[in-house]
């Protein structure tokens, strides 16, 4: 399948290469670099590249491309899940500290995913039910597209073999659900249940995407009023954010980003609240609000400095906006409760909801 | 995690780079000088000096940092000698990292490598199954073709090792050992044939991945493991299933006929029901009465379903281009929620998978349509991102929908990504020409996208107008008017040329207007754009031609003006052009066809799906990726007309001829019960988890005597355990109580294993050597040298080489643990039930059942149905004043792998009448909740069985000293217990035995001590042992401990036990 694996770094140096089979030589990499170049940008390099005697199949994670050299036939999805994965790993074994000097123990258990022998003084179970609001919201505000995707992040500390049911209040909310392999796919299905023997540590429960029947609520407008004069080299920016169906939660941790056209040189804006930055070069304008406070809704005015001489620009500038939510799961997903079975001490448990904004794009 | 990963990130980029690189050496050579070239051949010296060193410290970080090297693409070829004296050593980190030095430079250095071979011949031959197989990887990785005598020699005795995990190895090697030396093919066919039939998930996946690389035409050869294949799909690891899947569909599309081709007529209204239910599909299977599906093609099918909800996208994929290929059309749709659910993945999926729903999308729209703003594009999405979800929106594009598509598209067209707008431009042409209701609406817009500043889209917009005028002629007229009106506007050059070349193409078409446009051109010509000059030329040849009388002389005007222009294309274009058309003396013979050369009849070009040709690649493949054939693409054949005979599939046929011939049958009816078994193993508690081809195993053989003797065998081997321990505590640095715990478990099963093995195949042609082992192991278990399983053992030091990576390991574990409990059925004689009173629960009230009344109870007896049902009977009751008729059970809504033995149809029961019915119920050792629905002539009732756990158990005779052996192999996790406080009065044996009883049907066990009460039992449906004891204390507390392997049943019964007995 994989015949050799090379890793890039972000200025092209090849400083990982590891062969399965026969070694091949470096310069296969030239045919990846040749397509990075015509690429605008790293987003744009094909994933799969064909050379005369093989193909190059690539990611890019964490400013790496982790690039496999194949020769034969094979799904292309299996060696970029394989690549992500490897990449995980890494991110696991030299993300915490530099390097780790022993490998985990314990891991040939009765249950292949959780290491045999566990024991801790203190048992928890913590669930984080995390969801994201992917949404494009058009000119005029209304919504374009919304959609729910969520996620339950564990992190179970428990002793032994303990076997966990985690239950909902509403679980039919769930619409499309991939699981962990430690769950019992039978027990979902027949009675909407979480039944498994969880991994020791951090790790995702499930993911799910909420039924798209169901309305979305979108949690914040943002007024905008973006325009450039025609024959002139300057440029009127003013947005506004405030907070809509936000189930009486305060929103915070709100960022605004913006790609700029390309004729804009220089802004020239005042924000009400929080800071704002605009890199000339990317022309990314990036405004750090924090909590929106109901009675002094946060702005950002100003001007835009054009290019002179330079057409107006034909679109406005779609607005990426990001916030947090704390306790609230937007889709109104609930758990109901969570059984031990299996040990017999009483661990502690906690589930943490927050929402937050998915691919969230105001169009203007 | 999130603030994990970003930590991560934070610390990536360049220094991340480094840090990789030098893993090995910055942090472990203490000189630190590796950087630095120059000292390389110096520093080499000493990497050897450290080699030579007696301290196994210095040569470990020697050896790290000569990994380290070979990592970062450095030559280190020269150490070779110096390294290979280590490859002996006794420590194993030491030993693992001398392999992966080997495995990278044996092909270099043949002469010198094969000094090293003996080691690894010798370690093949080691106890401990992770050193065999490390020492089966190496050696099939060394690529010296001196060697494959060895190397075949070694696979073929790995294919029948005792260990799961190093047949898994096996089936590795065979795919090294044939890029090496093809020649071997034979053979290693003969290899992959009897890994095939093996039972273990761990190898299934390898196996078929060997196969599908070796001999993938040999199809012949996985019809008798076909089944088996399908059932134990679900439990092999991840990879495994993505590359079984894909053979899996070759397979099926060689085996089974169409299941489409009833369904041709019914494609274009999918949509009624592509999204439907089950009742619906029922309904349309009844109406296609011709075709009957072959059950074995739709065993595949409903295996693979669950794998939709795998975190894998590889694996979800692989299910998707099954069910494309496969499955009836009508079942398709399923799949298509799950690829919208990867698009919020990395964008390598989102490119993959995005590229196969195109494909997908222009043969079946209806599939996507509803996801269709899952589709829509993002400004931050990247180009290529952003083309293939247009090119879907595209091909989902219908009158009903294109509306909100084009005001979707308006947007994209003003998009700051100008390739991305042209195009989007594109396709609008491609919607305009698809749908006649807004051929006119797109191209308004698209007139109207003339006056864009930016010159792509102008050129685009031009572009895309051309080709549909050229495809409507009918339409011409208007739209050029309006284009020709556009010329005052319109600026850019590109934009005023393409009109000119259209208004030049269709000049009969509009005569009023083409002698006009041309004289306000002339006016302006010295002004215009180069390219607006030549598109001048060209129109007032095309109009001397078709209509000289008006346009003569403003022709010969621009030509002169053309002659003096100060660029030499326009003068040489307008020679060029006067001497075609204005006949002279020196004219040749071209200016007679002068008209045909000007307005030859241009082809229209084709608008249509880049995607249109990828559908004859099988879908998720590299090759439909690419849109050519990769190397080693395997063409998916046509449906046979006729399907090949399907009892070749048949396992009964096959096991007789197993017996006969190799005498692995046991295999084969393990599988062959396999499809039932799966559903039964609804896996409810924790031990059974893992998987079911275990169950099926047990199943096979259980011929129940192995039970107990395999349980004697496996606390025997305990004793072992431990005289093996200290011989292997040389080797061993650390040994905690907990991990001897599991090693035992292993060993136990990799025990009980051997036997099920040596049991199937005493009569089968082995290697005569290999069956003296094990008859040799079975006559005499306690001098055998069992394989250990103590990875503690293993690796004490940490480094990420040449270990068997934990994702693989815990489901050897798995394996080894299903292989345990496959083979732990003893003789366990039901015993009668202690007599206690009737419990009667209600079923169906008569008030909410019209008048019926329905109660259940558990006589406690053995089921008459089925073995592992438990029996149960319910008593009917009309309250009403008529009779009731034709009750019977309908729809039932079982947890999956629960089976049910319904009664017989009541035909009526009469007013104030009762009847007692019995059915059988198998809950697979669960608590759960068996729904149906009981029926009468009119009515459907939604009834549920939910039984107490006291109820899924059968009484077992057994004598003490029997019920001690057996709690003594039962501890550790199998073992729950609580304490109990109650009245003095509460604990004399009388009270204890009735109150017990009372809760679960099990038997009491007679006890030697007063104060100790014991009672056995099993569970109907795995029968597995349940033990219970209650010691009592003193000061009326008594200690209840319960043994079983089913945790949870056990401690559910825990939970239900001890408040009974604390009660006064």
């Amino acid at each position: 399948m994989i015949h050799s694996l090379f890793l890039i770094n972000c200025s092209g140096d090849i400083f990982l290469e590891k062969h399965w089979k026969s070694v091949v030589s470096q310069s296969v990499c030239d045919y990846f670099f040749e397509a990075q170049e015509k690429a605008a940008d790293v987003e744009n390099v094909p994933p799969v590249i064909s050379t005369p005697h093989h193909y190059l199949i690539s990611i890019y994670r964490d400013k790496l491309f982790f690039v496999s050299v194949i020769q034969t036939e094979v799904p292309p999805l299996f060696v970029i899940e394989f690549l992500h994965r490897v990449a995980d790993t890494f991110q696991d074994y030299f993300g915490s500290s530099n390097v780790g000097d022993t490998l985990p123990t314990g891991q040939l258990s009765n249950i292949p995913w959780r290491r045999a022998g566990v024991k801790y003084t203190n048992n928890e179970a913590y669930f984080d039910v995390v969801e994201e609001i992917d949404a494009i919201i058009d000119k005029s505000g209304s919504t374009v597209f919304a959609e729910i995707q969520g996620v339950i992040d564990a992190c179970i500390k428990l002793s032994g073999m303990p076997d966990l049911s985690l239950s909902f209040m509403n679980p039919r909310l769930l619409d499309d659900v991939s699981f962990h392999p430690c769950i019992r796919f039978k027990r979902w299905e027949s009675e909407r249940v979480l039944s498994f023997i969880p991994p020791d540590g951090n790790f995702r429960l499930i993911s799910y995407r909420v039924s798209s029947q169901n309305l979305v609520a979108i949690p914040v407008y943002v007024k905008h009023c973006i325009s450039f004069k025609e024959n002139s080299s300057c440029g009127r920016f003013d947005i506004t954010i405030g907070p809509k169906q936000n189930m009486g939660k305060t929103i915070e941790g709100i960022t605004v980003t913006v790609h700029m056209p390309k004729v804009v040189l220089n802004m020239n804006l005042t924000p009400t609240q929080g800071s704002y930055t605009f890199d000339p070069v990317t022309k990314v304008l990036t405004w750090d609000v924090g909590k929106i406070t109901p009675q002094k809704l946060p702005s950002l005015k100003g001007l835009v400095n054009l290019q002179s001489g330079a057409p107006k620009p034909e679109e406005n500038p779609s607005l990426n906006i990001q916030f947090k939510i704390q306790q609230l799961a937007i889709s109104g997903l609930k758990v109901n409760r969570l059984d031990m079975y299996g040990e017999k001490y009483k661990p502690f448990k906690g589930v943490k909801y927050v929402t937050k904004a998915g691919k969230f794009q105001v169009r203007t | 995690m999130s603030s994990n990963s970003f930590a991560y990130s934070e610390q990536s980029g360049g220094g991340e780079a480094t840090e990789l690189g030098q893993e090995a050496t910055s942090t472990i050579s203490p000189s630190g000088a590796f950087g630095l070239f120059s000292s390389d051949l110096k520093k080499n010296e000493d990497l050897k000096q450290m080699l030579e060193s007696n301290k196994d410290s210095a040569k470990l970080d020697a050896m790290k940092r000569i990994v380290g090297m070979i990592a970062k693409g450095k030559n280190a070829s020269e150490l070779f000698p110096a390294v290979v004296k280590n490859v002996a050593s006794k420590n194993i980190e030491i030993k693992k990292l001398v392999y992966v030095y080997l495995v990278r430079y044996a092909e270099e250095q043949q002469d010198l490598a094969l000094l090293s071979i003996s080691t690894f011949q010798r370690a093949l031959k080691d106890p401990n199954q992770l050193i065999r197989a490390s020492a089966l990887r190496v050696l099939s990785s060394i690529r010296v073709p001196i060697i494959v005598p060895i190397m075949m020699l070694a696979i073929k005795e790995a294919s029948a090792d005792l260990s799961p995990y190093v047949r898994k190895n096996a089936a590795h090697a065979i795919q090294k050992l044939y890029s090496l030396d093809p020649e071997q093919k034979e053979m290693l066919i003969e290899v992959i044939e009897k890994l095939l039939k093996d039972k273990s998930t761990l190898v299934a996946g390898s196996v078929v991945m060997a196969f599908e690389e070796v001999c993938p035409d040999r199809i012949d050869l996985i019809h008798k493991n076909y089944r088996k294949l399908c059932n134990l799909l679900v439990d092999v690891e991840e990879w495994g299933q993505v590359v079984i899947i894909h053979m899996l569909t070759r397979y099926a599309r060689t085996q089974f006929v169409s299941p489409w081709k009833e369904e041709d007529g019914l494609e274009d209204d999918e949509k009624n029901f592509y999204d439907s239910d089950d009742d619906q599909k029922e309904k349309t299977d009844k109406r296609k009465k011709s075709y009957t599906m072959d059950p074995d093609h739709r065993l595949l099918i409903r295996n693979t379903k669950p794998l939709l909800q795998s975190r894998n996208a590889a694996v979800v994929m692989a299910v998707a281009q099954l069910y494309w290929h496969i499955s009836p059309k009508s079942e398709v749709g399923i799949i298509s929620k799950s690829l919208v659910r990867l698009l919020r993945s990395n964008r390598e999926v989102q490119y993959i998978v995005l590229q196969n729903i195109a494909t997908m999308s222009i043969q079946r729209k209806g599939m996507f349509e509803p996801y269709l703003k899952s589709f829509y594009v993002r400004s931050t999405d990247p180009t290529m991102i952003k083309t293939l979800k247009l090119e879907i929106l595209t091909n989902l594009a219908n009158e009903a929908n294109i509306s909100t598509l084009l005001r979707e598209f308006q947007t994209y067209v003003k998009s700051q990504d100008k390739e991305f707008a042209a195009a989007t431009i594109q396709t609008i042409g491609r919607c305009a020409t698809n749908i006649s209701e807004v051929t006119d609406t797109c191209l308004n817009g698209l007139v109207c996208l003339l006056s864009n500043r930016d010159e792509i889209v102008v050129a685009e917009s031009v572009v895309v107008i051309k080709k549909l005028l050229q495809m409507q002629p009918a339409q011409h007229g208007e739209i050029i008017k309006h284009m020709a009106k556009l010329l005052d506007s319109i600026t850019v050059p590109v934009a005023r040329a393409s009109i000119l070349w259209l208004i030049g193409e269709n000049c009969e078409r509009v005569p009023k207007i083409a002698p006009d446009v041309l004289r306000k051109m002339a006016k302006g010509f010295t002004s215009e754009d180069d390219l607006v000059k030549l598109q001048i030329l060209n129109l007032g040849a095309k109009l001397y031609l078709t209509n000289s009388k008006q346009t003569k002389l403003l022709t010969q005007y621009i030509l002169n003006l053309g002659k003096y222009d100060q660029n030499y294309d326009i003068r040489d274009r307008t020679r060029f052009i006067r001497q075609l058309i204005v006949p002279n003396e020196k004219s040749g013979a071209l200016s007679k066809y002068a008209k045909k050369i000007f307005l030859a009849q241009k082809p229209a070009p084709l608008l249509e799906s880049p995607f249109k040709d990828r559908d004859h690649f099988q879908l998720g493949t590299l090759s439909h990726t690419l849109n050519t054939k990769a190397t080693g693409y395997l063409e998916l054949s046509n449906w046979p007309e006729v399907a090949p005979d399907p009892s070749v599939r048949n396992v009964e046929v096959i096991e007789l001829y197993a017996m006969n011939i190799t005498g692995s049958a046991d295999s084969e009816s393990g599988s062959a019960s396999g499809e039932q078994e799966e559903e039964g193993d609804s896996s409810d508690d924790s031990s059974e988890d893992s998987s079911s081809e275990h169950k099926s195993d047990s199943e096979s053989a259980s011929e129940v005597g192995n039970k107990r003797t395999a349980k004697r065998n496996s606390k025997s081997k305990r004793k072992r355990d431990s005289e093996d321990g200290e011989n292997e505590n040389e080797k061993s640095k650390t040994s905690d109580s907990s991990n001897a715990d599991s090693s035992s478990i292993e060993e136990s099963s990799s025990d009980s294993e051997s036997e099920s093995e040596s049991e199937s195949e005493s009569e089968s042609r082995k290697v005569t050597k290999e069956k003296e082992n094990k008859t040799k192991q079975n006559i005499n278990p306690l001098t055998k040298d069992v394989s250990l399983l103590d990875l503690d053992d293993f690796n004490p030091v940490s480094t990420p080489v040449a270990l068997p990576t934990p994702a693989l390991s815990p489901s050897l574990i798995a394996d080894l643990e299903g292989l345990n409990l496959s083979t732990t059925s003893s003789v366990i004689t039901v015993s009668t039930p202690v007599f206690v009173p009737v419990k009667t629960h209600v079923l169906l009230h008569r008030m909410s059942g019209k008048g019926l009344a329905a109660h259940y109870f558990f006589p406690r007896q053995p089921c008459i149905f089925g073995d592992k049902m438990v029996s149960v009977q319910i008593t009917l009751n009309n309250t009403t004043d008529r009779k009731i008729e034709n009750i019977h059970i309908g729809g039932k809504r079982l947890p999956i792998g629960m089976q049910m033995h319904v009664f017989n149809t009541i035909e009526s029961l009469e007013p104030e009448g009762s009847i007692t019915v019995s059915m059988g119920i198998d809950f697979c050792d669960s608590t759960q909740t068996a729904s149906f629905q009981l029926c009468t002539k009119d009515d459907c009732f939604n009834v549920n069985i939910q039984p107490p756990v006291g109820e899924l158990l059968l009484p077992v005779a057994m004598s003490e000293k029997d019920f001690k052996k057996e709690q003594g192999m039962l501890t550790g996790m199998n073992e729950t217990s609580t304490v109990i406080i109650a009245a003095p009065q509460n604990f004399t044996p009388s009270v204890i035995l009735q109150k017990v009883v009372n809760v679960a049907n099990v038997g009491v066990v007679p006890s030697g001590q007063d104060h100790i009460h014991r009672f056995a039992a099993k569970t109907v449906h795995s029968g597995s042992l349940m033990l219970v004891t209650v010691e009592l204390k003193e000061g009326s507390t008594a200690q209840l401990i319960i043994n079983t392997e089913k945790t949870v049943i056990g401690s559910v019964l825990l939970r239900e036990l001890k408040p009974v007995l604390s009660q006064g």
